[in-house]
């Protein structure tokens, strides 16, 4: 199987499903000639022609308010935001038009409009370039929110999203998007809105996603080393989430840390928290505990080593989950 | 109050004074020179060169189905208003005063073309095919709008301010991008324009501009049609601008004109002009249709608060449709008994609209859950199940 960046699997699997529907429109700033600040988008633009892959004016409330109104005419763009912190002039077309025009039309017009967000910290940039906003948009219905952590997720993943009818917030891992391992080009690994168990274990379950399942997973083959065994799952999708295999999971280990970038508070990890709680309250041994960046504003990048969470404040949670 | 041409837009070295800025932006009864206008307050037909020929089909027959039109759709309005103070609506939008503004350029719209409405928009869906009682809905909170934006090609109403001049513009992207515009004339399946509504307040609005900039960078047949009616709820026009609106559209490379809004000839003129141009590939367009909100802004408000009886009475001498009953009258020889069908019709209307409203059933429960996703989410799958067992828990269901 071909090993492959993160930004090259996306930029495959925009291309794929260009091919696949003429009615893919890709569309952001500097998307084109550019091929985007990232290149997930090298080259679309010169094999698709300017009508498809659109540099538009730097504007993102006018990306996502022109895609719905492409949507309305049958086409199925796909967005790019630049960063993570540029996203809010944007976010009053997402939730005010975007995720409620098929409620508001009652089925009549679907929005079949993916956002694709480039993610989180660690790459020593300037503040707005490294948050993590996803909770933002979990909260909001009418959306389904993913975040991929791998190059065969990305693959898939984007292609999936594409096909659905419904606006996806596509969160990509932008520290890792440099990042190789293997794609199956060939098969799907798991539909787009399913968690994953990527790594089998007996006493203590993690649960992460985005740029953290590899922070995780080194976590875990650390853990090893000391006679641990940890459960790693990928949750990949953040709403609507698929809590199914923790559930599962949970209830064979008895144990769960939930770890994210994103600021604690009424978050996606709260609401792990809120349903394990419910779920498996019987099987619970230690609370749920988790590890995520601080209640704050994201930080000065000379301190982000501090706010991120790393393989050691995971395996201190983990110990401290299992000390309970 | 000092001479408006003291101060000369554009001209670095000059500063507007109160006085210039309202003198721009309504400072006469005629709304200035440059507006566009066909028919006077008075009822008097007057030739406009340029939009001449945009109206020139439209003989006696077709100017007394305007006049209907305005008379049905006021008179629907009216209905809506004491609907509401009845109890049976919870809110109420009125036209009242913009009927010209909104027949006008829903007749210049063709089937093929597209409309995005704000929420006042009750003349535009009325020429788009949508009935009144389709309106209700919204209004008595048991739908968002029930029509077939698709099919009837308008959008449902917008009550975020400004969105949909973003909307709107992708649309008619999409209309360029199909291969859709610029055709041969008359051949409906390559002249497509979009119309977008909304109005002076909008105007301050980030996606208006962003719309209008977007418009302008792909050449999107889009005509822009703001309503100037001259109060955003109790926000007058010059704490939105110092320029009048038209002449904004100069400062992102496309026309901009000002018709009189109370003149639905001259609307009707200067829409199928711009949707020309749009269809034929010169879009975008901005359309400043200058017109007066006659009523409040919704039934919750309150204009007495903060705009003076004068100004009202000075509009009503400028009443969009009795200026053409007086031009049917008196230049077209058109008898009482035409006027008093109108009103017959009107009143069966206001009528159906009544009893529709009254019979309209609540939505059962699940309505809640219905078509938030195109697959369900497992998520409000299970709220959904749960609060029905909850709900049929009660005895008899209710």
């Amino acid at each position: 199987m071909p090993q492959m960046t993160i930004a090259k699997a996306l930029g495959d699997g925009l291309r794929a499903a260009m091919e696949r529907d003429p009615k893919v429109l890709v569309m952001g700033e500097d998307v084109g000639k550019l091929g985007g600040v990232f290149r997930v988008t090298d080259g679309l633009q010169k094999d698709f022609g300017e009508q498809r892959v659109l540099d538009t004016p730097l504007s993102e409330s006018g990306i996502i308010g022109t895609a719905v109104g492409l949507a309305i005419r049958g086409y199925r763009p796909v967005c790019e935001i630049q960063f993570d912190g540029f996203v809010f002039p944007g976010y009053d077309q997402i939730v005010s038009q975007l995720a409620k025009v098929r409620f508001r039309s009652q089925g009549k017009v679907p929005m079949p409009v993916v956002v694709r967000i480039p993610f989180g910290g660690g790459i020593g940039a300037v503040e707005h370039h490294s948050e993590s906003p996803e909770s933002l948009f979990a909260h909001v219905a009418g959306l389904k929110v993913v975040a991929c952590s791998n190059a065969e997720d990305a693959y898939w993943m984007i292609q999936q999203a594409v096909e659905t009818d419904d606006p996806v917030i596509f969160f990509e891992p932008k520290r890792r998007y440099w990042e190789k391992s293997e794609v199956d080009t060939a098969q799907a690994p798991a539909p787009l809105l399913a968690s994953r168990v990527l790594r089998p274990g007996r006493q203590v379950t993690v649960a992460c996603y985005g740029p953290l399942v590899k922070t995780c997973l080194e976590a875990a083959t650390a853990a090893e080393a000391d006679g641990l065994d940890l459960e790693v799952i990928d949750l990949r999708a953040l709403s609507p989430l698929d809590l199914g295999p923790v559930f599962e999971s949970v209830r064979r280990t008895g144990h769960l840390v939930v770890v994210s970038e994103a600021p604690s508070e009424s978050s996606v990890t709260s609401e792990i928290a809120a349903r394990v709680q419910q779920e498996c309250f019987y099987s619970l041994e230690a609370p749920v505990l988790r590890v995520t960046g601080f209640d704050t504003p994201y930080p000065p990048s000379a301190c982000e080593e501090d706010f991120l969470p790393d393989l050691d404040r995971v395996l201190d949670a983990v110990d401290r989950s299992l000390a309970w | 109050m000092s001479d408006p041409q003291a101060w000369i837009p554009g001209d670095p070295r000059s500063r507007p004074t109160r006085e210039n800025i309202l003198s721009g932006l309504r400072g006469t009864d005629s709304g200035g020179a440059d507006l566009v206008q066909m028919l006077t307050p008075e009822g008097v037909r007057v030739r406009d060169e340029r939009f001449e020929p945009y109206a020139a089909d439209v003989d006696v027959a077709a100017l007394k189905d305007l006049y209907r039109d305005m008379v049905l759709v006021r008179r629907a309005d009216r209905e809506g208003n004491a609907l509401q103070r009845q109890g049976q609506l919870g809110i109420w939008v009125p036209l009242l005063g913009q009927e010209a503004a909104q027949i006008g350029a829903g007749r210049a719209l063709a089937p093929q073309d597209m409309a995005f409405p704000s929420y006042r928009e009750h003349g535009v869906a009325w020429c788009r095919g949508i009935d009144p009682t389709d309106l209700l809905g919204i209004f008595r909170g048991t739908d968002n709008g029930s029509w077939d934006p698709i099919e009837t090609r308008s959008h449902l109403y917008t009550i975020v301010t400004g969105n949909q001049c973003l909307t709107a513009t992708g649309y008619a992207m999409g209309q360029l991008f199909d291969s859709r515009v610029g055709g041969s004339p008359g051949d409906t399946g390559t002249n497509e324009a979009t119309m977008c509504f909304f109005g002076d307040g909008a105007t301050s609005q980030g996606d208006v501009h962003e719309g209008f900039v977007w418009a302008a960078a792909y050449d999107a047949p889009v005509v822009f049609y703001c309503q100037n009616n001259q109060w955003a709820i109790s926000v007058p026009l010059e704490k939105q601008t110092r320029v009048p609106l038209y002449q904004r559209a100069r400062g992102y490379g496309f026309p901009g004109i000002r018709v009189d809004g109370n003149d639905v000839l001259a609307c009707l003129a200067v829409s199928r002009w711009a949707l020309e141009e749009c269809r034929s590939g010169n879009g975008p367009v901005l359309i400043e249709a200058f017109t007066y909100r006659m009523d409040s802004h919704t039934t919750s408000d309150d204009a007495t608060r903060y705009r003076l009886a004068d100004e009202v009475e000075l509009w009503k001498l400028k009443d969009p449709i009795e200026r053409v009953r007086v031009n049917l009258v008196r230049e077209h020889g058109v008898e009482p008994e035409f006027f008093a069908d109108v009103d017959a019709e009107a009143d069966a209307l206001a009528e159906r609209l009544r009893a529709f409203c009254l019979a309209m059933p609540d939505p059962p429960p699940d309505r809640i859950f219905s078509e938030v996703y195109a697959d369900p989410s497992p998520q409000v799958e299970a709220q959904k199940a749960e609060y029905l067992a909850y709900h049929a828990s009660f005895e008899g269901g209710e």
